[in-house]
């Protein structure tokens, strides 16, 4: 994820994700007529046919309902399911199985924290911080929050560069600040945010952080001890896995200082109509029948990332992002929003009186699959006195050719515009 | 195979460079704001009524190529015509790009506005080139709330 490595890749290893292309069937399909050139993956990213196989053979051989039969095929959902809580773990390095929350997503496990620590911890007068640059799904569950026990929320500025601004960060963390919840990856610029320098100066005050990782565990394994952030949250379908199936993360500590998200099935320890108790964490934030099969295609994911070498998709994807950035800035009128000293293979751009859904329109033809519009940060937009961008982020798979292919369909944009 | 050619046509490209009607209409006695929060595209859209008759009639916003030329080429369309006349043309243009029932049998009798006949191979854009005939629409209408084609 680090982009200050921008050597190529040694070719053994530009070779081998080569063939990790082919993992992914969706990749080799056409779209009017012309290959797939795949470079949405912030939005979400492809499937590997083990994963794929894997939810399958869960409906085919596998499914049962988890944590309730005593018959054999609901004790092998249940492993299966808490073993893909496992694989969880490692992937994020928790110290324990009871510190992964099944999800459905980053959106969720914000709501989860938004809701559960507001009712805790939130009141009048109290801040919670988020910065400049979030996702939408990383404010208004906070606006939400904050709303509903008198707090406030305050915003943490970024530069033009779209660098967060750390001596202002400082600055607005106070005896008030009830909580930091921040990016790791921004979404529509690519800014690598320095968690584990925000999380330090946050916890010298006694500040919990909240951490949105749905832009960067698809660029590797993420360490949560390392970071030692409070909260981490991850989208299953951006990094590789099914719709549906995320993570949240909690210290042991954290998540027992949680009241429930949601009530019902499987978060109980007993039920009376004068008084419920609640099970511990996990399952206490697990309500309902969960999605199953999604977790045990999360763990198939995992176990699919687990084949690859890091270090080399570091490079290759360093690589990428400098090869396209300098390609990009040969289309006469483009320019690159989000120029961060550490950005992700993430490029956001405008085109001087284009609009970037004309763009996205011209360049699907060509079968280039880009994200136009907001991205779900209207401030972000506001800021860059913008209505909207073009974005191309890049995966693993991706490979030069993507890039060239996207600059050629950029010049049809031209011809139609002039 | 949807045409990149039918979509921009030349007309549009046109009216996208330079609007006509891109204006406040001091005067207005109607008014109504169009949003497609999700694409960024943004109008608001002020008349000048003379009993029945739009007088005057302009448009300030941003948007897409198609949101906005078809904002300036629905205000060249409507001025001087009755409120029934504009909503003929509302329904005919609604139907000419979404293929429903009312869509002219001969585009062309929709004047310019045929220009836009290609955005039905492009699902997508549909609510780009709408959202500026809703918006006269709910302003004819004096209704308060923004319209969205979303």
């Amino acid at each position: 994820m680090t982009a200050t490595r921008a050597a190529a890749p040694p070719d053994r290893a530009r070779a081998e994700l080569a063939r990790r292309r082919a993992d992914f069937p969706i990749l080799g399909t056409r779209v009017h007529g012309k290959p797939l050139v795949y470079l949405d993956n912030g939005a979400t990213s492809q499937k590997p046919r083990a994963v794929i196989d894997a939810v399958s053979r869960f409906y085919e051989t596998g499914n049962a309902n988890v944590h309730r039969g005593v018959y054999a095929l609901s004790e092998a959902a249940t492993a299966a399911y808490e073993g893909a809580r496992a694989k969880a773990r490692r992937f994020v390095n928790a110290r324990a199985d009871g510190e992964i929350v099944f999800v459905r997503g980053t959106t969720e496990a914000i709501n989860l924290v938004a809701s559960s620590y507001g009712r805790a911890a939130l009141r009048p007068g109290d801040e919670v911080l988020v910065s400049a640059m979030e996702h939408h799904s990383n404010i208004v569950p906070w606006q939400l929050a904050c709303e509903a026990h008198g707090a406030k929320l305050r915003v943490i500025p970024m530069d033009l560069s779209g660098d967060l601004l750390l001596d202002e960060f400082a600055r607005l963390l106070t005896a008030r600040t009830k909580l930091v919840a921040v990016t790791h990856v921004s979404n529509s610029l690519g800014t690598i945010n320095p968690i584990k320098d925000i999380v330090a100066r946050a916890h010298a005050r006694g500040v919990p952080v909240l951490v949105d990782g749905a832009q960067a565990a698809p660029h590797g394994p993420i360490d949560v001890q390392d970071l030692d952030c409070d909260f981490y949250t991850v989208s299953g379908h951006k990094m590789f896995g099914p719709t549906g199936i995320g993570l949240l993360y909690g210290k042991a500590e954290r998540l027992a200082a949680l009241p429930p998200y949601q009530g019902g099935g499987d978060m109980i320890r007993s039920v009376t109509f004068a008084k419920t108790i609640y099970a511990d964490p996990p399952a206490r934030f697990e309500a309902g029948t969960p999605d199953i099969a999604g977790a045990v295609g999360l763990g198939a994911t995992i176990d699919y990332l687990a084949g690859l070498e890091w270090d080399a998709v570091a490079a290759h994807e360093a690589d990428l992002l400098s090869y396209a950035t300098a390609r990009l800035l040969t289309v006469p009128g483009l320019s690159i929003i989000g120029t961060a000293r550490h950005k992700a293979s993430v490029i956001s751009f405008v085109m001087e009186g284009v609009h970037a859904h004309d763009i996205g329109t011209i360049v699907d033809q060509e079968g280039v699959a880009i994200r136009t519009g907001h991205h779900c940060t209207q401030p972000v937009m506001e800021f860059f006195g913008v209505p909207a961008t073009a974005r191309a982020s890049f995966a693993f798979y991706n490979t030069r050719d993507d890039a060239d292919a996207l600059v050629a369909a950029l010049q049809g944009v031209r011809r139609v515009f002039g | 195979m949807a045409n990149l050619a039918d979509l921009y046509q030349q007309v549009i490209v046109e009216h996208n460079r330079s609007p006509r009607n891109f204006k406040k209409i001091p005067a207005a006695t109607h008014h109504a704001n169009g949003d497609n929060p999700l694409c960024g595209d943004h109008l608001t859209l002020e008349l000048a009524l003379d009993g029945d008759v739009i007088r005057e009639i302009g448009f300030q916003g941003s948007g897409c190529a198609i949101s906005q030329a078809s904002a300036s080429l629905m205000t060249a369309a409507v001025q001087g015509k009755t409120r029934a006349e504009a909503d003929g043309l509302f329904h005919a243009f609604h139907d000419m790009i979404t293929g429903g029932p009312d869509a002219p049998a001969d585009a062309a009798a929709l004047g310019k506005l045929a220009a836009f006949s290609g955005v039905r191979q492009f699902p997508a854009r549909v609510k780009c080139a709408i959202l500026s005939w809703h918006t006269l629409h709910a302003a004819l209408a004096d209704e308060p709330t923004p319209v969205s084609t979303e």
